[in-house]
């Protein structure tokens, strides 16, 4: 008979040693995006195409811009953590960790232009 | 003296086709992460439509034909398939993580599931936006 759990035998296992850590933190960032992206997909869809004044409008309302918001920060950290699985898995060495930093540079790239954006339109 | 203990480490092989035979349970994993990448596309578009936005109307006159011209109306059409590909896919991600779902029956049930929910759900959200 075991005492330890599943989760406490994966702890630290792997080169990495933070493996379970990474895996736990995309069902976290899933389950959150799971929440937010349905609403988010409706917003923005009926948002575009709706002219400057419309769109404007919308993403003026503070639910509208805190949801962007999240949606942007959450999606983009579970995108740079999934992208770097996949960099992991195909690529090695020199090339792997370039690609990795630059998944990263993108996804904070992304995450900071979207929060600003929603901040010169909010005020 | 590090450079001589440098040993060559073993990447994951690419198993299918040599190794492993096209099934659902593989093809419709490999989709999730051909999905999930793929969404950096959809996503440098709706962060340039906000910063347009934000920058006023000529700028955002000029993202929106973009987005909405017919290259943009099937990039964002191929997007919205394949986020709700992924997030159902991510569902079932969430039901094998918990240890259930993985006899092969359920497996496949889950990954038919995913394939046409995706495709109702998207031609849903169609319908709701045209609404």
């Amino acid at each position: 008979m075991r005492y330890l759990t599943d989760r406490k035998r994966a702890v630290g296992k792997g080169s990495a040693h933070s493996g379970a850590e990474h895996h736990w933190h995309m069902i976290v960032s899933a389950v959150a995006l799971a929440f937010m992206v349905p609403t988010f997909l409706f917003i923005f869809g009926n948002a575009l195409g709706s002219g400057y004044e419309a769109a404007l409008a919308t993403f003026q309302k503070p639910f509208v811009a805190i949801l962007t918001g999240l949606v942007l920060v959450v999606g983009l950290q579970h995108f740079q953590k999934g992208a770097r699985v996949m960099l992991e898995d195909y690529t090695s060495g020199t090339t792997r960790k370039l690609l990795i930093m630059l998944v990263a540079g993108l996804c904070w790239s992304l995450t900071a232009a979207g929060l600003f954006a929603l901040a010169k339109i909010a005020l | 003296m590090a450079e001589e203990n440098r040993i060559q480490r073993p990447l994951s092989p690419f198993m299918i086709g040599p190794y492993y035979r096209p099934q659902l349970t593989s093809m419709s994993s490999i989709l999730t992460r051909i999905t999930g990448n793929a969404m950096i596309v959809a996503v440098f578009l709706i962060v340039w439509w906000l910063l347009a936005l934000a920058a006023g109307p000529e700028a955002f006159a000029t993202a929106e034909w973009w987005i909405t011209s017919w290259v943009g109306n099937l990039v964002m059409f191929l997007s919205l398939w394949g986020i709700w590909y992924h997030y159902l896919a991510g569902l079932r991600h969430l039901i094998f993580d918990a240890g259930k779902g993985l006899d092969i029956p359920t497996a496949e049930k889950l990954g038919w599931i995913c394939v046409y929910g995706s495709v109702v759900l998207t031609i849903l959200t169609v319908i709701i936006y045209w609404i």
